[in-house]
């Protein structure tokens, strides 16, 4: 602590800025612990002395773990609460659902908030180590689900872990879980661009990452955050396969008057997307059957019918694996 | 830095897009409407919000011999405020920071920033249960924290990841003030029927099972969210969601006083 103090009151104030500023200039790099970006890094001594060099042996693992997995996806919000998990168990279901013939598994990195047990409909499930690795939790026949929420003994319990745990955690789930031959994995992770994703981008990057699927709200303060997300899948070259709005409006039960109820002063995700150059996918409505639906882990999609939610999803659906398939 | 700070309180929730930075900020303002001296302090690096909901984006905060000058929301600097948000050139751009990086920064934003004389100062957090939070939590130790507010929305799903948080909170012997359900229900502007959107009563039923003090019930409202550094309470007074802020308020200042 004493070290930053001094640093900070020495220094002008654009200094502040530069200390920001200024990437990291990555372990791989002749720079490493010598840049300007490494004062006042924890790791700086780490990286001065070449520790840290050389690829991580967990890359090679998640590759061969990996690879009968066709597609890899990622689901990414910078903001909380805006729908990433529910929109996973959306996708997953629908994908699973309009192809019997196909394999879907959803890997659930948030590891201080896991929301997928809930939301897929097997909380209270425990996973089970066999010779090949973890199994996952199957939801449906062809539908895979593996959360550190099926590890936790209460709903009470917490993750009160630092980021070195996190990532080994995350390591292990990508490449020690038996899926399978998949055509589809999804991965929900926390909000942030920390951590969990600097691990999932790293350990994903010889696997093959298909992309990332972006999920916002339509407010501002939602999108002010998702911008920083869509800026970091640019720094850590992750392609992005489109953005997805989710509690577009509501429509009353009781006199169908459609309110904004995260009214999108700013032209919401749609004019996010043509400002920064990325595809659109579609919107998905404040529906509360979903939101119970979620709750109680019921399969929503057969719930739904006939519903705008359904129609748009199917388009959101459509569009994904046509970007998949490019 | 904290030495002439009477209460700090923290803002929590396990879980994302509950409301923390608009309780946070609308709490601030509630507070300094009512008299005090208030410091807010954004601690979510990777998603800042603090400086979007009280209109100070683009302002700089400047080095003086002393430490950080906070960023004032009024003229007469009754409101300060810190947060990454102010530090960066660019409002899109993602700090990508591994958890070392972002503990040297929250020690930093607790030690270097001249605070002054505050009543309260009011700490908004990042979900999850992690470096920020340990890092908070171990930094509070030596200093006299009033205890956190936990945010929280309706439905289970979010229930369950803040039972998380209050499990952290009673782990590390944080006191926990009460309880706070936000966007329990929605009123349509039409017809007046309240649709329960992302449920309703979870908060309240939760703060009974684990015996917290509940202190209030915020309905969704969109009107909330467009405030952008107005005080809810002098804007919207009668509505519900000023009762309820305009309560919490004095139910802090009052517990203090017993």
């Amino acid at each position: 602590m004493a070290t930053t103090t001094e640093v900070s009151q020495n220094v002008p104030e654009l200094a502040i800025k530069s200390f920001l500023f200024v990437d990291c200039p990555g372990t791989q790099s002749e720079d490493a612990g010598k840049a300007s970006a490494c004062s006042g890094c924890p790791n700086q001594n780490i990286c001065a002395s070449g520790a840290a060099k050389g690829p991580d042996p967990g890359i090679e693992l998640v590759k061969n773990r990996l690879k009968d997995v066709e597609n890899k996806i990622l689901i990414l919000s910078g903001k909380g609460g805006v729908g990433k998990s529910t929109v996973t168990a959306l996708l997953s279901r629908s994908i699973a659902a309009l192809n019997p013939d196909m394999n879907v598994a959803v890997l659930d990195i948030d590891v201080c908030g896991p929301s997928a047990p809930r939301v897929m409909g097997v909380a209270g499930e425990q996973v089970h180590q066999s010779g090949f690795g973890w199994s996952p939790v199957y939801v449906d026949d062809n539908l895979s689900v593996m959360s550190i929420g099926f590890l936790l003994s209460s709903v009470d319990d917490a993750i009160i872990w630092r980021g070195p745990k996190k990532n080994g955690m995350i390591r292990q789930f990508l490449s020690e879980v038996d899926w399978g031959k998949l055509d589809y994995l999804l991965i929900d992770t926390p909000p942030g661009t920390s951590d969990e994703h600097l691990s999932v981008s790293t350990y994903l990057s010889q696997a093959n990452l298909t992309g990332a699927i972006i999920v916002t709200t339509p407010q501002e303060v939602a999108l002010l955050d998702v911008r920083k997300e869509i800026d970091f899948c640019r720094k850590v070259n992750i392609k992005i396969l489109g953005v997805v709005e989710n509690m577009s409006s509501f429509v009353c039960p009781c006199c169908q008057t459609e309110s904004e109820i995260f009214p999108a002063t700013t032209g919401g995700a749609k004019q996010m997307c043509s400002d920064m150059n990325i595809p659109y996918l579609g919107s998905l409505p404040l529906n509360p059957v979903i939101a119970r639906g979620c709750d109680e882990g019921r399969n929503i999609i057969a719930e739904l019918g006939d519903s705008p939610s359904t129609k748009n999803l199917t388009a959101v659906v459509e569009k994904i694996i046509e970007a998949c398939r490019q | 830095m904290l030495d002439n700070v009477k209460h700090i309180i923290l803002i929590l929730s396990g879980k994302g897009g509950v409301g923390k930075s608009t309780v946070s900020t609308q709490l601030a303002l509630t507070l300094k409407e009512k008299g005090f001296k208030v410091g807010l302090l954004d601690i979510d690096l990777c998603g800042p919000s603090v400086p979007y909901l009280l209109e100070l984006e683009n302002k700089d905060v400047h080095q003086s011999e002393g430490g950080w000058i906070p960023v004032y929301a009024d003229k007469d600097q009754r409101l300060a405020v810190m947060s990454i948000g102010f530090l960066l050139n660019n409002r899109n751009a993602a700090v990508v920071w591994r958890g070392p990086k972002k503990t040297a920064m929250v020690k930093q934003f607790l030690t270097d920033v001249c605070w002054g004389d505050l009543d309260y100062l009011i700490i908004d957090t990042p979900p999850g249960t992690s470096d920020e939070h340990i890092t908070i939590m171990e930094s509070l130790k030596t200093t006299k924290c009033d205890g956190a507010i936990i945010i929280t929305t309706p439905q289970l799903v979010a229930i369950e990841d803040v039972r998380k948080e209050i499990t952290f909170c009673k782990k590390t012997g944080i006191p926990i003030i009460g309880l706070i359900e936000n966007m329990s229900g929605f009123v349509c502007p039409t017809c007046s029927e309240c649709t329960n959107i992302f449920s309703k009563g979870g908060g309240e039923s939760l703060s009974k099972l684990l015996d917290i003090t509940f202190l209030g019930t915020l309905p969704i409202d969109p009107r909330v969210g467009k405030l952008l550094g107005k005080a809810c309470t002098t804007e919207h007074p009668d509505s519900p969601s000023s009762k309820t802020f305009s309560s919490i308020a004095d139910q802090l200042v009052h517990t203090e006083n017993k």
